[in-house]
């Protein structure tokens, strides 16, 4: 009678053990309210190569509200960031380089060429002066 | 103002052969033809690469500081 019970616990603790891993890499979504959450799961923002968000398509005004308001948010800490290390766009686009390649597959982000590319597994197309 | 009126001379010569299409065959005419190619207009020449190298581990930071943004 004992096995079962030892095996339950045995599960519980690999579970704690799995989410204490996990929870690194998932801090990003875990951070962001559930409707941006959703919006970029669902392809209608993306990552733009200029370090803000841009909207894809016939988005619904919510949703364009909502990038407006994260890109406002964006700026000013842009315009932070970067005092006396370089200009607000260069640390934006600096910024974007990394937005860009931390995208989960699935998410879009724009291409040098302007056009909006869904991530898939491979490697994302970026700027070449990204690092 | 002494050069004006020959400059504008030639150019009145050189616009006639141009339009002409004679091929100028003497000295200070310059003939330009369109590029065959469209023209492209770097925008982006305000970002500094090394620049962009250089602020590669700040904005990464800034990524992580700001998690409910990015």
């Amino acid at each position: 009678m004992a096995s079962p019970i030892r095996k339950s616990v045995a599960a519980i603790g690999i579970a704690g053990a799995v989410l204490a891993l996990g929870a690194g890499s998932a801090a990003f979504a875990q951070n962001r309210d559930p409707a941006y959450a959703a919006a970029r799961a669902a392809g209608q923002v993306g990552e733009q190569t200029d370090g803000y968000l841009g909207v894809i398509g016939n988005a619904p005004a919510d949703v364009r509200a909502m990038v407006k308001d994260l890109n406002n948010k964006r700026r000013a800490v842009y315009t932070e960031k970067a005092a006396g290390k370089s200009t607000i766009e260069e640390y934006a686009f600096a910024t974007a380089c990394r937005l860009i390649l931390e995208t989960k597959p699935g998410e879009k982000y724009q291409a040098p060429d302007g056009s909006w590319k869904t991530r898939d597994g491979g490697a994302p197309a970026r700027d070449p002066r990204c690092p | 103002m002494q050069q004006g009126k020959p400059r504008s001379g030639w150019r009145a010569v050189c616009a006639a052969m141009v339009v002409l299409g004679t091929v100028p065959t003497l000295g200070g005419c310059i003939n330009v033809s369109a590029p065959d190619k469209p023209i492209v207009i770097e925008l982006n020449i305000n970002i500094r690469q090394e620049v962009i190298y250089k602020l590669a581990a700040d904005a990464a930071n800034t990524i992580d500081e700001n998690p409910e943004i990015f």
